[in-house]
């Protein structure tokens, strides 16, 4: 479709003119002759919801919410081509069939021995033995090689030595959904556990006698505690209303020894309405500082985030501090289980705390214990009712712990954001389906390629430059303050106004500083080789000329000094009186608002902050734009190049 | 960009030639200039009555007034000790906090000041139109205007060097109150009539500007801190009094004789090394800040620099200063 017009939400004034292409895979605006050509694609799986607006004398507009929290807004000159558009969006932004998705089409131009690696990066088995198991008090069981007891569990799970496959299975026929109490974290320093399961099918007196023998063998296999934590990270009175429905929680009479704790943390409806409030705050236009206060407040979403983490922080210190193992589990264990769980393991163990190490974490507490990726990020159409940002809300507990430690963690800001965006786009398959089995039937192994050896490759971009393996913060468990918390828990509008460039500092320090890093390391390793070049050359005096040249050269090249004067920014809209000031004419030296790109500047991974442009366009009152939102996405070169994708110009 | 107090129009409409004239040679021949009022339209008209008042559009045709009301006097320490309040207490819960700090609508003044600079300094750079600020005695809001607006546009205020020649500049020489203004701070139940923290809120300001623009300011939080202490209580003389003439003539001391300046002791080698912005590299552009809600942050360095340990946060500091100086 010709003429559209793609608005910035922060201006309405700042509107790029371009046409509109709908290809099998993505969304794609072309801005009209932009020396840049410059293109914003959104994926169709980004989609989260489509609005028709009522047609104005402009056009028609149209509204596209993504689950990245993109929000694009286009205006379309035809109302029926807007209605085309829309029909077909609604269509493709919720396929039927595993096969529409991305994943299987994007083609990054490996060979199969390449993709086969790819995917060989996360091992589990390599985790577990580094965690210290299997071992005298936890092995490996195969009860559920051909996912015979629970479909929704990984063929390999470890228990207690002492628990038999009679009392794996007995235990299962008692948890919801059979997920059975499984080893999800093994401390090496004091045998104490992190195991996690569903809740018990318990009701308000049903017994039984083998889920009561799983959890003495969890307690047992722990030799330094004479008791053991069972932790039901919901709220108190859900738990009971469960009961009425024959499930519900661990009564302390039944099961000897252990010491039963609540945690609240609400359930996936309420998280999904708290997401869906705080995108309205942050949909507003021009809102005051009240209102977004409030806003924030009143969505919950924050206080969501502290009941996570408090949740880890709880089940970290009964680890390390009491060497008390902990069971844990919600109601069917793969959503709250899996955000507390791998908080805990992310204060408890630094390994998690490095780039590989996170990677393996999600692989193992989310990917393998069967968190259902596709009913809660809408892979496919599914019920409305499954959505909900469980994973984004652990991520956001993993940027919340790197303000609060910034040089605890091996990666940085950018690598969480990337890893969130890829849950959703589906263009790569480790998140895909609802557990380990349906991933297997699908071959997802052999006809998709994995997110981590993408990531690994462009780690460079995913570096934290404060981070020092030797460093005090990077030692040992993470210990963050539960209270107050005033202090502690901050709105990430990296994340959740990810696309307003406006509204982020211009000069990214990580990326400096990762700069300064590389280029100290290279003069530091040209000053060796100098050196020895020197005192070879000690004996001939022809070359020293030619050495000092050559070095002037380097600096130049990197040039640290001047690139950031270049990320120049323009005024936002500080003035209300909207027709007060005659019209500025473009010509007229906007050094300070063109954004010189440099190579140091533009980072392959994330095109989105380069095809950023300040370009300011003539202004009609002293208001002047941020830059417009919306560019390329991560990983979206190799999307362009795809041959299979159609285009279907509307 | 000029500064003053509010012209003595009073209730009939009093005209001055001379203050005409004086604004007039600022500007050329069909020129046209801006004046920002830190009062609301309304506030301003009301000034009349106790002789106060606006410039009138008749006897000012070139000049253009704009009203953007900034918060002063004692709305502006109840909001302060609001915040103080909230920050400190710690049994308070996230389901509570942010309509507490949105309560003490502190944050509100800090987006307020900057819109409000920022605005003066568009004129300025955007429009190439000079500017007047004033509000009422010309003391306080209008200092924090002029003093941010030259942050934002000019890169040498943003030195070290530059920066405490802002600071004598616009606010010292310039007269702000700082012995009314700066008497007891956020604690005192004392409730004095002049008290009014305009200071701290311009360096919250400036704050907000090093956190927006981490490479163009050439000082630190530090710095940051050590004035929002030294203008309350201090073993230099530089904050001082009210006014120049107070330091000269009305003090029962000499100030220039018998204190010691908080300038020569920071610019010491040893001393000002602590003052510096590891990221520092000059920038040559006018820092446009944004000032959505989400850009502008509660400054946690100072409001809960006694409550929370900045243990983490100040080896973050000191690796980046490492990685600076191994470069």
């Amino acid at each position: 479709v010709e003429n559209v017009r793609l608005l910035d939400r922060l201006s309405s004034r700042k509107a790029a003119l371009g046409t509109l292409y709908l290809t099998a895979t993505h969304v794609i605006f072309v801005e009209n002759g932009s020396e840049a050509r410059k293109e914003t694609w959104v994926l169709h799986s980004q989609i989260s919801s489509i609005e028709k607006q009522a047609t104005t004398a402009t056009g028609c507009p149209l509204l596209i919410r993504c689950k990245n929290f993109q929000v694009i807004q286009l205006v379309i000159p035809q109302e029926r081509d807007c209605h085309d558009v829309y029909i077909s969006l609604i269509r493709l932004a919720r396929p039927v069939k595993y096969e529409e998705l991305y994943c299987f089409s994007f083609n990054p131009k490996l060979d199969k021995e390449e993709r086969e690696q790819g995917w060989k990066l996360v091992d589990l088995t390599e985790e577990y033995n580094r965690m210290g198991v299997p071992n005298n008090y936890w092995q490996i069981s195969d009860v559920n090689r051909d996912y015979g007891v629970c479909d929704s569990y990984p063929t390999e799970v470890y228990v207690p030595k002492s628990a038999t496959a009679h009392i794996i299975v007995g235990s299962s026929k008692f948890r919801s959904r059979r997920r059975f109490p499984a080893l999800s974290y093994y401390c090496k320093d004091n045998n104490a556990s992190i195991c996690r399961s569903s809740q018990p099918l318990s009701g308000f007196s049903a017994r039984c006698l083998e889920d009561e023998q799983m959890l003495q063998a969890i307690r047992k296999a722990n030799p330094g505690s004479d008791f053991l934590y069972v932790v039901d990270t919901r709220p108190k009175l859900n738990a009971m209303a469960n009961r009425a429905a024959g499930k519900g929680y661990e009564n302390e009479d039944n099961y000897s020894n252990i010491k039963f704790q609540f945690i609240g943390i609400e359930n996936i409806h309420v998280m999904r309405n708290s997401l869906q409030k705080m995108l309205e705050v942050c949909e507003l236009k021009s809102p005051s500082m009240s209102d977004f206060l409030w806003g924030l407040e009143n969505s919950g979403w924050l206080k969501h985030i502290k009941a996570i983490m408090d949740a880890g922080i709880f089940i970290a210190k009964a680890v390390a501090e009491e060497g008390v193992s902990v069971l844990v589990h919600c109601s069917d264990g793969w959503d709250r289980t899996a955000q507390v769980c791998s908080v805990a393991s992310l204060l408890l163990d630094p390994y998690y705390r490095t780039m590989k190490g996170f990677m393996v974490l999600i692989e193992k507490d989310w990917v393998s214990f069967g968190h259902k990726f596709n009913h809660r990020y809408g892979n496919l159409d599914g019920d409305p009712k499954e959505i909900s940002p469980v994973i984004d809300q652990f991520i956001e507990c993993v940027w919340q712990l790197m303000e609060q430690f910034p040089c605890a963690f091996e990666f940085n800001e950018r690598f969480l954001i990337h890893i969130q965006h890829h849950i959703y786009s589906c263009q790569f398959g480790n998140f895909l389906c609802n557990s380990q089995k349906e991933r297997r039937e699908l071959k997802i192994q052999e006809r998709t390629y994995s997110l981590w050896a993408h990531l690994w490759k462009n780690r460079a971009d995913y570096l934290n430059p404060l981070y020092r393996p030797d460093h005090s913060q990077t030692q040992g468990t993470l210990r963050p303050q539960m209270a107050p918390c005033n202090f502690l828990y901050k709105f990430w509008s990296g994340m959740y106004n990810r696309f307003e460039k406006g509204l982020h500092p211009r000069q990214s320090v990580t990326d400096y500083l990762m700069a300064v890093k590389e280029e100290t390391q290279q003069l530091e390793e040209e000053l060796e080789v100098l050196r020895e070049r020197l005192t070879n050359l000690q004996k001939s005096q022809i070359n020293d000329n030619k050495v000092k040249s050559k070095r002037q050269d380097r600096s130049k090249e990197l040039g640290l000094s001047t690139s950031n004067n270049c990320l120049a920014n323009t005024p936002q809209e500080y003035s209300n009186d909207l027709k007060s000031f005659p019209s500025r004419s473009p010509s007229q030296g906007d050094e300070d608002s063109a954004l010189i790109l440099t190579q140091d500047n533009l980072k392959s991974s994330d095109p989105d902050l380069s095809a950023n442009s300040d370009q300011e366009s003539g202004v009609e009152d002293l208001s002047c734009r941020s830059p417009s939102g919306g560019g390329c996405l991560p990983s979206e070169d190799s999307g362009k190049d795809s041959d299979e994708a159609v285009f279907l110009a509307v | 960009m000029l500064r003053s107090s509010q012209p003595l129009t009073g209730p009939n409409r009093k005209r001055c030639r001379e203050d005409e004239m004086l604004l007039g040679t600022v500007l050329d021949e069909g020129e046209r200039g801006f004046i920002v009022d830190t009062r609301s339209a309304q506030a301003a008209k009301q000034a009349r009555m106790t002789g106060g008042g606006t410039e009138p559009k008749s006897s000012y045709p070139q000049w253009k007034r704009l009203h953007r009301p900034l918060e002063r006097g004692r709305p502006l320490q109840e909001s302060f000790i609001k915040l103080v309040e909230a920050c400190n207490d710690t049994s308070i819960n996230m389901d509570r906090w942010l309509s507490r700090l949105e309560s003490s609508r502190w944050l509100s003044h800090v987006k307020a000041a900057l819109s409000t600079a920022c605005l003066a300094a568009q004129c300025m750079d955007r429009e190439e139109a000079s500017v007047l600020v004033h509000g009422a005695e010309g003391t306080d809001t209008t200092l924090l205007v002029t003093a941010l607006a030259q942050l934002i546009l000019d890169p040498s205020c943003r030195t070290l060097g530059g920066f405490q020649g802002l600071l004598e500049r616009e606010w010292i020489e310039a007269g702000h109150p700082f012995h009314l203004r700066c008497a007891h701070s956020a604690y005192s139940h004392a409730r004095l009539k002049q008290e009014a923290p305009l200071f701290l809120l311009f360096l919250d300001c400036v704050w907000q500007l090093s956190h927006q623009f981490p490479f163009s300011l050439e000082f630190s939080e530090r710095l940051l801190l050590t004035l929002f202490d030294n203008a309350y209580a201090s073993a230099y003389g530089t904050f001082l009094c009210n006014n120049e003439k107070e330091r000269r003539v009305g003090c029962l001391c000499k100030v220039k004789e018998s204190t010691h300046s908080l300038w020569a002791w920071l610019n010491q080698p040893g001393e000002k090394k602590k003052y510096l912005n590891p990221l520092y590299s000059h920038n040559a552009l006018v820092i446009w800040p944004s000032v959505e809600p989400q850009s502008i942050q509660l400054w946690q360095g100072l409001f809960f620099r006694w409550i929370r340990s900045s243990q983490h946060l100040d080896e973050a500091w000191a690796e980046i200063q490492q990685l600076v100086d191994a470069n």
